[in-house]
C-alpha cells in the first residue's frame, strides 16, 4: 500500500515530484542552488556582505575587484557587491509582484471568456488582442507616463502589460477542456454544470498557470530592469540592477567592473528561473502525454 | 468517428481571426479582406483607448498632457482648442478621431513642435535599427535551427547560447559589444548613426536575443517536422536528410514560428527604445523615453498609436502569409474534395 | 536465383542507458521475386521496424549476420548507400496517405520529389510523367489532382497518391505498412484491388498487417510474430485453415464474425493482464456465451425521425428511426461520415435533434430541459471510443468509475463496495483502484470505461466504436466481456461501429447509416444473409473475409 500511496502523492503534486528530479539532474541542481543565493540576498542582504550598498566614500571610488571589494567599488566608492546583492530584492520583488498580478488577472479573464463564450467571450477577446496590439516594454512606458516612475508603479505597468499573455491560454485551455470526452462524458451521467466546471474544468484550465508564471518571471525580470535602465523605475541610490548598468554605461572606459556584475546577476537569474520553469514544464507535458 | 473537419488542426494565429468576419464559401480575397477588416478593428479599438484613458486618467486633462511645469493660461488655452475640451465628450472623440486619422497627432507643449514631424524625423533610425535587428535575427535562428535540429551534440550547443542570449537583457549584451569591440577592440564607434559600422553592434544587441527565441521555436517545429510519418515518406523516396528539412522541414516549422511575429514586432519596438538609449542612437525610442520622463503626452500617445499601427499592419500580413504557407487553412480548398 | 531479400538472425534495439530493449529477436526473412509476403502481428510484435530496417530507416541499433537486398550486402551501408537504394530498390507505403504525405505540399510536388527531380520548387516538366504515373494507380484525370493538396483528395484517392510516389522509381520490392487501416471498407478494398493488380503483373509486395483478413486475399506466405519473434510461417492457405501455433489459432478465433455469434471470441481463462496465457494443449475451439435476456415487451429506447443539419442545406442526420427493447442489442453500422455518432449523441442527449423525438422508457427525452434529464440520466450510460481521453487524468481508477454513482446517491463505503464489484466483473482486480488513466493498458482501460458504465446498473448502454482502437486479441477480450455483462444485466444495448464482423458477432438486430440516411435495417442474420440494399451489398463485399 506505501506504494501506491507515494504514487498517488506524486501524481498530486507535480512540484515535489520535480524536486525529487534535482540530485539526478546537475544543470537544474545548480540553478535551484543558485536561485537560493538570490533567494537569501532578497530577504536576509546582511548574510551576504556587510558592506553598505548606498553610502558612498569617494576616496574609494572605481577600485578594480579585489580581495576587499570583490565586485570593485563603483564611481562614488560603493562596494558594487554589496550593490547587486541588496539589488536582488527589487529584481525579485518586481518581477515576483507583477507576475502574480498579471496571473491573477489573466486566469480571472481567461476562465470567464473560456467558459462564458459568446458575447462575453468576444469582448474579453477583443479587449486582449487591443492590448497586445502595443508591445509589452512600451504599453508599460505608457501606463508610466499616466501615473509617473517608482516601484509600485512598475509593478502594476508590467503586470498590466503581461496579463494578456495568462488570459490566452487559460482561455486556450479551458475551451478545449470544455469540449474534451471526460466533460463530455461526465454530462452523460447528469452532473450539473457548477459541478462539472469545479471538478473537471477548472483544475485543469489553471494547471499551466503556475508554470507560465515561472517562466514569464524571468521575462518580467529583464522587462524591470530593461524600464529601470531607463530610469521608470526605482530611483538613485537604490541599489536596482537595471539602475546600476544605466549608470555604469557612463563610466565603461574606466571601469568595467561595474557594468559587467548586475548584468551578469540578471541574466544568471534568469537562466536559472528557465532552467527550473522548463524543466517543470516538461515534466508537466510528459505526465500529459502519456 | 465521424471525421468530417479533421483537416483543419493546424491553429490559426489567434490575433487576427475575426469571427465578426468569418466569411464562409467565399474564397481568399473574402478571408484575406476579413483580415484586414478584424486589423482595423483593433486599430480603432487602440485609438479610442488611448481616449478614453486621456479622459479617464485621475487629474486634469491639462496637466495630464504637459504636466505642472508649463502651465500658463495661454498653453492652456491652445490645448483646450485643439482637444476640443469646451465641447461635448462625443464631439470630442469624433474630432480626436478625424485627427488621428489624418494623421495630426496635436503639438508637443513641450518640445514646441508638431508630434507627427517629430515622429516622422526620427522614424528612419529606427527602421534602420529594427530591420537590421531582424535580419540578425532570422539568418541566426535559420542557421542554429537547420544545422542543430534532432542532432545531439550541436543541440546541446545551440540550445546553450539560446538559452543564455534569451535570458540576457539586449541592454546588458549591448553594454558588453559597447565595452568589447568598442572601447577596447576600437572596431566600431561608441554612438551614434552617422555610418553603417555604427548599426552593426546595435543590431547585434537587439537582434541575437530574438533570434534566440525563435530559433527555439523554429527547431522544436522542425524536430516535430521530422518525426510525422510524411518525413518517413520523404526519406523512402531516397531524398537526403538536407533536401528533407529545406523542402518539406522548414515549412512546416515556419508555421508556429510566424506565429511568434506579433511578439517579435512588439519586442523590436520595445527593444528598439532600450537599445537606442544604450548605443546613444537618435530614434523613436530616444524620443519616446524623453517624452515618458518628461511627461510629454501627446508624443507618447502617438509612438503607441504608431506601434499599435506597425503591429496591426505586420500581422495581418502575417495572417496571409499563414495562408499562402498552409493550403489546409484557405477556406476554398475543400471545395474540390472528390 | 538469389532472392530479392535476404536477412538472417536480424536483431534490433533500441538502447536506453544500460538497458538493451530488444525489440526484435533474431528473425530471418526471404523474399523472393514476385512474391507476396505477409508479416501479421499485433502492436508490439516488432513488425514495423523490421519493414523499416528494409530500407535502413528504423532508428534502432540493427544486427544480423545476413542483410542481403537484391544480391547486395548492407551491412556496413552508410546513409548515402541507403539513399541509393530507397525509391529504387525498394518503395514504402505507410498507413493513412493525410499524414503520410505532406500536407504542405501538392500531389504534383511531391510526385516530383519522389521521382528524385532536382530544383527546389518542383519543376513543371515532369507532368507527363506524373499524370502516367496517377492513372496508372487508378487515379481519374488526373490532370485535375496535380495541382491539388493532399487534404482536398478523398481517403482512397489519396492513398493512391501515396503508392504512386512508392512506385514512381519503379521499385523492385513495395512494402505497405498497414496500406488500408485508416480507410473505410469500401476504399480499403479498392486499395487492396490495386495492390493485387500489382501482384498480378509480377511486383513483389511485402505487407505488414494486423489484420489475417487483409493478408488472407494477398499474400503467398504469412509470417506471423509476436514479441519480436516469428511464431510460426507458411503458405496462406495453411496459415490460414491449419495453424500449428496456438498464437495463430488464437488470433484466428479472435476475429469476430458470422460464424463466431453466440460464441466467445478468447479463451476462457481470462486474466487481467493484456496477454493472456496460451493454454497448452489445443482445447475446444469455441466456448458459448451465456444467452440472452430479450423482453420485446419493454420499449428502452424509440428514436422516432431524428434529423440533424449542419449548414442550411446538407444532414448530419437525415431522419432516423428505431427501437431498442429491454437487453437487447441494435447495431448501427456505416462508414465515416454517414451520422451514426451524431445519432449517439443525440440518444445521449449532449446534441439536440432539430426533428423527431427520442423516448426513453417511453417518457420523452429529447428537447427537455437539461435539469429535467439529469435524475434519469444514471438509466443511460456511455462507453466511448477512445476510453483514455473519456477519464479526468488527475482521477484514479476508483473516482472514475465512482463518479458515475454521483447521481444514483451511492456514496462512501457503498460506493468503494460497488466500484470493486464492478472491477471485478470486468476482471480487474481492487490493486488497481488507485492507478491513474496512463499507467493502464488499452484493455484495462476500456475495461474500466466498461465497469463504469455497468457501475449504476443502467437500462441502456451506448457503445460507439468502443473496440476499434484495441488490438485483435485484446478486442476479442473486451467483446466478450461486453456481451456476458449484457446478457447477465438484460441492459439494452446501442452499439456503434464501422466493422461489420462486430457487429455480425455482437447484435441482434443491425441498421445500415450511409450519408445521414438509413439505408437497411432488419434482423442481423437476415440483413448480412440477404441484403436488400445494394449498398449494405457493397459493404458486405468489401469485407475481407478469411477463408
Amino acid at each position: 500500500m506505501s506504494a501506491l500511496s507515494s504514487r498517488a502523492k506524486r501524481e498530486t503534486a507535480p512540484a515535489s515530484q520535480f524536486l525529487r528530479l534535482l540530485p539526478a539532474n546537475p544543470g537544474l541542481a545548480l540553478a535551484a542552488l543558485f536561485l537560493a543565493v538570490i533567494a537569501i540576498a532578497t530577504v536576509a542582504p546582511a548574510l551576504l556582505t556587510t558592506a553598505d550598498p548606498i553610502a558612498a566614500d569617494p576616496l574609494q571610488a572605481q577600485l578594480p575587484p579585489s580581495w576587499e571589494h570583490w565586485f570593485g567599488t563603483d564611481h562614488l566608492g560603493r562596494d558594487v557587491f554589496a550593490r547587486v546583492v541588496h539589488g536582488a530584492r527589487y529584481s525579485i520583488l518586481i518581477g515576483v509582484s507583477a507576475v502574480a498580478l498579471a496571473a491573477t488577472a489573466g486566469s480571472l479573464l481567461g476562465l470567464v471568456a473560456g467558459l462564458s463564450r459568446g458575447l462575453v467571450d468576444e469582448v474579453v477577446t477583443r479587449l486582449l488582442d487591443v492590448v497586445s496590439a502595443f508591445p509589452d516594454l512600451l504599453l508599460a512606458l505608457v501606463l508610466i507616463s499616466f501615473t509617473g516612475p517608482g516601484t509600485t508603479n512598475l509593478i502594476f505597468a508590467l503586470g498590466v502589460a503581461f496579463v494578456p499573455r495568462f488570459a490566452r491560454v487559460v482561455r486556450a485551455q479551458t475551451f478545449v477542456i470544455a469540449r474534451s470526452g471526460y466533460v463530455e462524458q461526465a454530462r452523460t451521467f447528469g452532473l450539473s454544470r457548477t459541478v462539472l466546471v469545479l471538478r473537471h474544468v477548472l483544475p485543469h484550465a489553471v494547471a499551466q498557470v503556475p508554470i507560465l508564471a515561472t517562466i514569464g518571471l524571468g521575462s518580467a525580470i529583464i522587462g524591470a530592469a530593461g524600464l529601470s535602465f531607463l530610469g521608470m523605475g526605482p530611483q538613485p541610490p537604490a541599489p536596482e540592477w537595471g539602475a546600476m548598468l544605466a549608470e555604469a554605461r557612463n563610466y565603461l572606459r574606466v571601469a568595467w567592473w561595474i557594468g559587467v556584475w548586475p548584468g551578469l546577476a540578471i541574466t544568471l537569474t534568469v537562466i536559472a528561473i528557465s532552467v527550473l520553469g522548463r524543466r517543470w514544464q516538461a515534466a508537466f507535458e510528459g505526465r500529459r502525454s502519456e | 468517428m465521424d471525421s468530417r473537419n479533421t483537416s483543419v488542426a493546424t491553429p490559426v494565429p489567434a490575433f487576427a481571426v475575426s469571427r465578426l468576419f468569418r466569411l464562409r464559401r467565399n474564397g481568399l480575397t473574402a478571408q484575406i479582406a476579413g483580415r484586414i477588416g478584424s486589423g482595423l478593428l483593433v486599430l480603432w479599438a487602440a485609438v479610442t483607448l488611448s481616449f478614453v484613458s486621456v479622459h479617464l486618467a485621475p487629474g486634469d486633462i491639462v496637466s495630464l498632457l504637459i504636466g505642472e511645469q508649463l502651465r500658463t493660461p495661454e498653453v492652456e488655452a491652445a490645448i483646450r482648442a485643439e482637444w476640443g475640451l469646451d465641447e461635448p465628450l462625443p464631439a470630442q472623440y469624433l474630432s480626436y478621431l478625424t485627427r488621428v486619422l489624418h494623421g495630426d497627432f496635436g503639438r508637443s507643449y513641450i518640445l514646441q513642435t508638431e508630434v507627427s514631424q517629430l515622429v516622422l524625423s526620427q522614424i528612419l533610425p529606427t527602421l534602420k535599427l529594427t530591420a537590421a535587428a531582424l535580419f540578425v535575427a532570422i539568418v541566426f535562428a535559420l542557421v542554429s535551427a537547420v544545422l542543430s535540429a534532432g542532432r545531439r551534440v550541436p543541440r546541446s550547443i545551440a540550445g546553450a547560447l539560446e538559452l543564455t542570449l534569451v535570458s540576457t537583457p539586449s541592454f546588458w549584451l549591448g553594454i558588453l559589444l559597447l565595452y568589447l569591440f568598442s572601447f577596447t577592440l576600437k572596431l566600431f564607434p561608441v554612438s551614434g548613426d552617422r555610418s553603417f559600422s555604427a548599426l552593426v553592434l546595435p543590431a547585434l544587441a537587439l537582434g541575437l536575443p530574438l533570434g534566440a527565441v525563435i530559433g527555439q521555436v523554429l527547431r522544436q517545429g522542425l524536430e516535430r517536422a521530422l518525426e510525422e510519418p510524411f518525413a518517413l515518406t520523404v526519406r523512402s523516396w531516397g531524398t537526403s536528410e538536407f533536401v528533407l528539412r529545406l523542402r518539406h522541414g522548414l515549412r512546416h516549422a515556419a508555421l508556429p514560428a510566424v506565429t511568434l511575429t506579433g511578439w517579435l514586432v512588439g519586442s523590436l519596438l520595445s527593444g528598439a527604445v532600450i537599445t537606442e538609449s544604450v548605443f546613444g542612437r537618435p530614434g523613436l525610442g530616444r524620443v519616446t523615453v524623453e517624452a515618458v520622463l518628461g511627461h510629454d503626452m501627446p508624443v507618447v500617445l502617438a509612438v503607441a498609436i504608431l506601434s499599435a499601427l506597425v503591429y496591426v499592419t505586420l500581422s495581418t500580413l502575417v495572417d496571409v502569409l499563414y495562408l499562402w504557407l498552409d493550403p489546409r487553412l484557405r477556406s476554398d480548398s475543400r471545395e474540390a474534395v472528390r | 536465383m538469389t532472392p530479392l531479400v535476404d536477412i538472417r538472425d536480424l536483431t534490433i534495439a533500441f538502447p536506453h542507458g544500460r538497458q538493451d530493449n530488444r525489440v526484435v529477436h533474431g528473425i530471418d526473412l526471404t523474399i523472393h521475386e514476385g512474391e507476396t509476403v505477409a508479416l501479421v502481428g499485433e502492436s508490439g510484435s516488432g513488425k514495423s521496424v523490421t519493414a523499416r530496417t528494409l530500407i535502413g530507416l528504423s532508428a534502432g541499433v540493427v544486427g544480423a549476420s545476413r542483410f542481403d537486398i537484391a544480391g547486395d550486402s548492407t551491412l556496413g551501408f552508410r546513409e548515402r548507400d541507403w539513399r541509393r537504394l530507397r525509391g529504387t530498390k525498394i518503395g514504402f507505403v505507410l498507413q493513412d496517405a493525410l499524414v503520410s504525405l505532406d500536407p504542405l505540399r501538392t500531389v504534383s510536388q511531391q510526385l516530383s520529389d519522389a521521382f528524385g527531380h532536382p530544383g527546389y520548387f518542383g519543376r513543371r516538366d515532369g507532368r507527363e510523367e506524373s499524370s502516367a504515373l496517377l492513372l496508372s494507380v487508378g487515379i481519374p484525370d488526373p490532370e485535375r489532382r496535380l495541382p491539388q493538396y493532399p487534404h482536398q483528395l478523398s481517403g482512397g484517392l489519396r492513398q493512391r497518391a501515396l503508392i504512386a510516389t512508392a512506385i514512381a522509381r519503379q521499385p523492385s520490392l513495395l512494402i505497405a505498412d498497414e496500406p488500408t487501416t485508416a480507410l473505410d471498407a469500401t476504399v480499403q478494398k479498392q486499395i487492396l484491388d490495386l495492390l493485387a493488380e500489382r501482384k498480378q503483373a509480377g511486383h513483389t509486395l511485402l505487407l505488414i498487417s494486423h489484420d489475417l483478413a487483409v493478408v488472407a486475399r494477398l499474400a503467398d506466405r504469412v509470417l506471423v510474430m509476436k514479441q519480436g519473434r516469428i511464431v510460426e510461417q507458411g503458405p496462406t492457405k495453411q496459415i490460414l485453415t491449419q495453424p500449428t501455433h496456438p498464437y495463430t489459432r488464437q488470433l484466428l478465433d479472435a476475429v469476430p464474425s458470422a460464424s463466431s455469434r453466440g460464441f466467445r471470441l478468447s479463451p476462457a481463462t481470462q486474466s487481467e493482464t493484456d496477454a493472456p496465457a496460451l493454454p497448452a494443449a489445443p482445447v475446444q475451439r469455441r466456448l458459448p456465451l451465456p444467452p440472452k435476456r430479450i423482453d420485446a415487451t419493454q420499449r428502452v429506447l424509440s428514436a422516432r425521425g431524428l434529423v440533424k443539419r449542419y449548414g442550411v442545406d446538407s444532414f448530419a442526420v437525415n431522419n432516423v428511426s428505431f427501437e431498442l427493447a429491454a437487453g437487447e442489442a441494435l447495431g448501427i453500422v456505416g462508414e465515416s461520415g454517414s451520422g451514426k455518432t451524431t445519432v449517439a449523441k443525440m440518444v445521449l442527449g449532449l446534441v439536440e435533434p432539430d426533428s423527431g423525438t427520442v423516448l426513453v422508457d417511453g417518457q420523452p427525452w429529447s428537447h427537455r430541459s437539461e435539469a429535467e434529464r439529469r435524475a434519469r440520466r444514471a438509466g443511460m450510460q456511455l462507453i466511448a471510443q477512445d476510453a483514455l481521453s473519456s477519464f479526468d487524468p488527475r482521477y484514479t481508477v476508483e473516482k472514475i468509475v465512482g463518479e458515475s454513482l454521483d447521481t444514483v446517491g451511492v456514496f462512501g463505503r457503498d460506493r468503494r463496495q460497488r466500484v470493486v464489484e464492478v472491477l471485478d466483473a470486468v476482471r480487474l482486480g481492487p490493486d488497481l483502484l488507485h492507478r491513474y488513466p496512463r499507467e493502464l493498458s488499452g484493455g484495462q482501460r476500456q475495461r474500466v470505461a466498461i465497469a463504469r458504465a455497468f457501475a449504476p446498473r443502467p437500462k441502456l448502454l451506448i457503445a460507439d466504436e468502443p473496440v476499434s482502437a484495441l488490438d485483435v486479441s485484446v478486442q476479442a477480450q473486451v467483446l466478450d466481456l461486453l456481451a456476458e455483462l449484457q446478457a447477465a444485466s438484460g441492459t439494452a444495448l446501442l452499439f456503434i461501429s464501422h466493422d461489420l464482423g462486430v457487429i455480425h458477432h455482437l447484435t441482434d438486430r443491425v441498421l445500415v447509416m450511409k450519408d445521414g440516411r438509413t439505408v437497411e435495417t432488419g434482423a442481423v442474420e437476415t440483413v448480412f444473409a440477404a441484403p436488400a440494399h445494394s449498398y449494405t451489398r457493397a459493404l458486405l463485399d468489401a469485407v475481407p473475409a478469411l477463408p
